[in-house]
């Protein structure tokens, strides 16, 4: 099965994007597939790369990046979502004079074409709000 | 390809962006040339309720994008029977032609659809 993923509850008010991560990270033990997560409305707070949790709490967005990097996960944040919210990508982050950009690694920023792309190309389209 | 889509509003309108945002979705999937339904239920009902004047509280028109959406040639617009009671809402009074749904025929409904997005 090939599943396309969105998100869009934040990291700290509720556990819809814990969920997600466990439900993504057991599809693909079982070999299943999962061809893109989308982060949309309050879910680009996944991506935020100066997310500090204190030491003893869940790191969720570290773990979303290393779970990214052993699967190969395509992780796409919404950009117009994600510049209301201040999740600035490098060429953005440049143009408005910051110092850096904000996105943590393994996520990358792109538009709602691509969450159209995944939702149809997916076997199916499993949202967690 | 073409799929057919079902997005189910229930939020309010004004209520944060979430309203728009999901506007932006429906626009980018019946830009992308696929089938796009719209079901109402819930708070979500008030989102097409007429003389909004949303400007005056400095906040975007989203009824105004709602009407736009027939340009897009998104013309079935669904409504849960009993959310618009409980408002005291009319078929009457709202910005679009809209075909009430029983609650009990939602679930029926939801089935003729190739992906149900929630907003």
């Amino acid at each position: 099965m090939n599943f396309a993923i969105q998100i869009t509850c934040s990291p700290y008010a509720g556990n819809g994007g814990l969920t997600a991560f466990r439900f993504i990270e057991t599809a693909l033990q079982m070999n299943h597939q999962v061809n893109r997560v989308f982060f949309y409305k309050e879910g680009v707070y996944h991506a935020f790369k100066y997310n500090t949790p204190p030491d003893d709490e869940l790191q969720l967005t570290a773990q979303w990046s290393a779970l990214a990097e052993r699967h190969d996960l395509d992780l796409v944040v919404c950009i117009s979502a994600a510049q209301r919210r201040g999740l600035l990508c490098e060429d953005e982050a440049k143009r408005q004079g910051k110092l850096d950009d904000d996105v943590a690694a393994g996520f990358r920023i792109g538009g709602l074409g691509q969450l159209l792309e995944a939702t149809l190309t997916a076997d199916r389209f499993v949202e967690f709000s | 390809m073409i799929k057919n889509f079902l997005f189910v509003m229930s939020q309010a309108p004004h209520d944060g962006a979430g309203v728009q945002e999901t506007l932006d979705i429906i626009l980018t999937t019946a830009a992308f040339d696929q089938s796009v339904s719209l079901l109402f239920l819930d708070d979500g009902v008030l989102q097409l309720h007429q003389r909004q004047q949303s400007e005056k509280v400095g906040l975007k028109d989203t009824a105004a994008i709602f009407q736009a959406l027939q340009i897009y040639d998104v013309h079935e617009y669904f409504v849960e029977s009993e959310s618009l009671q409980h408002r005291g809402l009319k078929p009457g009074n709202l910005i679009l032609p809209v075909q009430e749904v029983y609650r009990k025929d939602i679930n029926a409904l939801m089935r003729r659809f190739d992906r149900v997005i929630s907003a």
